[in-house]
């Protein structure tokens, strides 16, 4: 089998005030036509600089600094900038991670595919119209015809994404590079995408590269697999071998570090070959600290009830009410979380989990229904001072860890602003004392209180978001897809966290995730939800094993096959 | 569409409601009315009459009512100083600003944009340093200043172009214009220059700022990937995405246009609203002033309304459920 792309020995340097920043290391990989190579890793492993290489558009600074890279026989790493505009997209076609955005968002779809094709094919207006509607249709885009004029914005996350692969197929290319393709999309819309590529890989006779940190999309479309890890080339081969029987010491512990659906386990797995990430979570007894005082005495009942909650945003505005369109985001809901329970929320983008958790927090209001916080009604506007000592028992952490921490602010100022603004300790000397407590407590070390959030990494943000939380001695603690955001290694140890303060101060849990091995490994009980509806509410391994409801069932069949990653 | 221009129409009569409120103060807060029509040695009983005559001995409210009612008729009363209808005043000086805010809008707009997307695309060759330094120009100096120096270059020392006045007009339908005649062209570039320079140095550096922005984008660098020419990405691509937030400010200088033109009119003597305002303050020539305001403010609104109907025009997403 000849090969359609061979990379030998890739370097890629990034120039920096401290000296060259080596991103790419003496990586060699090839793909033949009709394969699908998966090129793996974690955030800054380098995998997309290599993919953005291939198609000469590496972000300025960085550049080539060793290698070949041979397309079908010709180096292309030196060729001009013209000459390689004419390759991009007429023989290799690229696909990004984000269909929000990869599309111009003032120009409909049609004039988009049609400029590609003019430009790519050399033909004219009304044939590229009728070439336009043909590759739509290839894609899976019902109708196409009429959506031609339609902007991007009136497709949903997935169709969009089909319309960008539209574009990456428009100047019929032999090499495919697609990178992140499914990362933004939900676990449905993923497994149609991932389809159509490897349908149009096979029926193309196409090269594909696809380049994930999601170790399911490879066992799910990958012929062979490349690790990569901190710009080096650490292991390849097929998909089979590798995901079963890995060689090299930091695949072995990323697929273990990939949470299980198939049965319950204490902790998660943490990848420990990666530098850093082996911080010990140092628990100490808690049981007469700070944080365990002013609990209140009931280990028992119910923590959250919520009665027939809904809530509605408008979508369309008008001035008569039969005009107006909303969407009711939350429909009908009751559900009752115990103390000390964790309860689950799961369901795709748009099912309305967190507007729901954002209801209970009291960060909307709610157009009717009841939310009683352990037994109080919290929408009753008679009691005010009551409710906000009942609110202040319940604190949020949110997905994104580097939106949700004021950039303009010390770790130290941000952890102990809800102590000061509650006064909940004696003196200021006290509340540096528990601020430093509470950073151990996270798992980071105290010197980092005088540092600011772009000082970290996502996985220590989140703990620095975690400890913040945990300021308002909270004992209901809603998370948000708390890890939906990181690496899977750092994915673990953040649950790991989560699952030993849940129990070390018996916190009571809403943990919400589009993830299921995710919700299986952290959760008592689960709820399913749908178009702003609960579909079923079950005991974890009972919903894992005996799903009842169809939609439960179509969500777990969606599961990364996990039987690729044992014998 | 139709709510949304609903919407903004009502706010748009609100503010012309305070502004009106605001102007008719006027009346009553800038010195004694009676005081500036009649000389130093009108009598008492002459005074009254006249206070009677223009109704300003009547309950405040009532004063206000016919105020209003005969403004939302077109009628600002007599100018103090002239004894003419302000309307009538203002409508006969009102084509010598529109002309001269339309040229230099044009050159704003149209120079503005090309140098904006030049400097963005081009950001590191010499020309775009040289035009970014000399845009701090633009944006740090006053407008009287720039004009005096204009005419000192281009009327004085060089002797091309006359210092001041507006020359060569021509009447087409009642519009007393002058841009069909050669005179009328070399008297309005000065005045236009002077009053264009700050404007196009905002949308310069602001066109500029937002190119960078595009350019960042992931759908650039899609289109790049699609192997799209640079001509369709800079100008097909780009340019559209970056005209978005320059429309509103554009709007809002045209606005910007009309105030600062007082000051450039006095520059240049350009016989235009603004010199009229100028020379009604000297004199507290209320009715003048007060028309002035309502006048300005409405061009404000109108032009704000056309902003908000241009980005149904620009965007898409905008027109959600339009369609």
């Amino acid at each position: 089998m000849t090969n359609l792309l061979e990379i030998k020995n890739l370097s890629v340097d990034f120039p920096s005030r401290r000296g060259q920043v080596a991103a790419v290391n003496m990586v060699s990989i090839a793909v033949a036509k009709g394969e699908v190579l998966g090129l793996v890793g974690e955030s800054g492993a380098g995998k997309s600089t290599v993919g953005n290489s291939v198609i000469n558009l590496l972000e300025p600074p960085g550049y080539i600094s060793g290698g070949e890279i041979v397309f079908d026989g010709t180096r292309i790493d030196q060729l001009s900038n013209e000459e390689m505009r004419k390759i991009r997209g007429a023989r290799i076609g690229t696909i990004f991670q984000d269909p929000q955005t990869s599309l111009n968002p003032l120009m409909t779809i049609g004039k988009q595919l049609s400029e590609t094709l003019i430009e790519t094919l050399k033909i004219s207006g009304a044939s590229a119209r009728e070439k336009s509607i043909e590759l739509l249709d290839s894609v899976g885009i019902p109708n196409p015809e009429p959506r031609l004029d339609a902007y991007p914005h009136q497709f949903s996350g997935g169709m969009r994404q089909r319309v960008v692969i539209a574009l990456a197929l428009a100047g019929d290319p032999d090499l495919i590079i697609a990178d992140e393709p499914t990362t933004a999309l939900d676990v449905s819309i993923q497994k149609q995408i991932l389809d159509l590529i490897k349908s149009l890989c096979k029926q193309r006779n196409l090269g594909v590269i696809i380049v994930t940190h999601d170790i399911g999309v490879i066992a799910e479309i990958a012929d062979r697999v490349a690790v990569m890890y901190n710009g080096q080339l650490v292991e390849q081969g097929k998909v089979k071998q590798v995901l079963q029987k890995p060689k090299h010491d930091y695949t072995k512990s990323l697929i273990s570090a990939v949470p299980s659906g198939d049965q319950k386990l204490h902790r998660f797995t943490v990848v420990d070959y990666i530098d850093g990430s082996e911080e010990k979570v140092t628990l100490e007894n808690v049981s007469d600290h700070w944080l365990s005082k002013n609990k209140s005495s009931e280990t028992h009942g119910t923590a959250v009830s919520v009665k027939n909650l809904s809530i509605e945003f408008a979508i369309r505005q008008a001035l008569f009410r039969k005009n107006r369109i909303s969407l009711k985001a939350v429909d009908d809901v009751s559900i009752e979380i115990q103390t000390g329970e964790s309860f689950g929320l799961v369901g795709e983008s748009g099912s309305g989990k967190s507007t729901l958790a954002r209801l209970i927090a009291g960060l909307y209001t709610p157009k009717s229904g009841d939310i009683n916080i352990f037994g109080h009604n919290v929408l009753q506007k008679t009691e005010k001072t009551k409710t906000s000592l009942i609110r202040r028992k319940m604190q949020m952490i949110f997905q994104d860890p580097y939106s949700s921490l004021n950039s303009r602010m010390t770790v130290e100022d941000i952890i102990s602003e809800p102590i000061r603004f509650h006064r909940s300790t004696e003196n200021s000397s006290e509340t540096t004392e528990v601020v430093k407590d509470l950073i151990s407590f996270v798992g980071m070390p105290t010197t980092s209180l005088k540092k600011y959030p772009h000082e970290f990494s996502g996985g220590q943000r989140q703990r620095i978001s975690i400890a913040r939380a945990l300021a308002s001695r909270p004992e209901i603690l809603i998370c948000d897809e708390p890890t939906s955001a990181l690496d899977v290694s750092v994915q673990a140890n953040i649950l790991n966290l989560l699952k030993d303060l849940q129990e070390e101060l018996s916190l009571t849990m809403l943990f919400i995730s589009h993830d299921l091995p995710v919700i299986r490994q952290m959760c008592d009980r689960v709820a399913v939800m749908q178009n702003g509806k609960i579909c079923e509410i079950a005991e974890t391994d009972k919903l894992f094993d005996h799903p009842e409801h169809d939609y439960s069932k179509h969500l777990l069949g969606l599961m990364p096959r996990m039987d690729l990653f044992r014998l | 569409m139709f709510y949304f221009i609903l919407n903004r129409l009502a706010q748009a009569l609100l503010v012309m409601a305070v502004v009106s409120a605001i102007s008719f103060s006027l009346f009553n807060f800038v010195g004694d009315p009676v005081n500036n029509m009649v000389g130093q040695d009108a009598t008492r009983e002459q005074r009254i009459e006249i206070r009677q005559q223009l109704g300003l001995d009547d309950p405040i409210l009532v004063q206000y009512q016919r105020f209003m009612i005969n403004v939302a008729q077109g009628d600002f009363g007599l100018s103090y100083r002239i004894k003419q209808p302000v309307s009538q005043l203002i409508l006969e000086r009102l084509p010598a600003t529109l002309e001269l805010v339309f040229a230099s809008a044009v050159i704003a707009v149209f120079i503005g944009i090309v140098l904006g997307v030049f400097t963005g695309i081009r950001r590191y060759s010499w020309v775009s340093k040289i035009i970014m330094s000399v845009s701090l120009i633009g944006v740090s100096l006053p407008t009287f200043i720039i004009g005096i120096g204009l005419i000192y270059l281009f009327a004085v020392y060089l002797r091309w172009l006359p210092s001041s006045g507006r020359a060569g007009v021509v009447e087409l339908g009642g519009w007393k214009t002058s841009l069909l005649t050669v005179d009328g062209w070399r008297s309005i570039i000065l005045p236009a220059i002077t009053l264009s320079l700050f404007q196009l140095t905002m949308i310069l550096r602001l066109v500029r700022a937002e190119m960078l922005e595009v350019m960042r984008s992931d759908y650039i660098k899609f289109a790049r990937a699609r192997g799209l020419a640079n001509r369709a990405i800079h100008f097909g691509h780009a340019l559209r995405n970056t005209l978005v937030p320059v429309i509103t400010i554009i709007g809002l200088n045209i606005g910007g246009l009309i105030a600062y033109s007082v000051i450039t009119e006095t520059v240049f003597q350009w016989p235009g609203t603004g010199l009229m305002f100028i020379q009604a303050v000297d004199f507290v020539d209320v009715p003048i002033m007060a028309a002035y305001l309502i006048f300005v403010a409405l061009l404000f609104v109108v032009i704000n309304l056309i902003v908000d109907i241009l980005y149904f025009v620009v965007d898409p997403r905008i027109r959600r459920g339009g369609s």
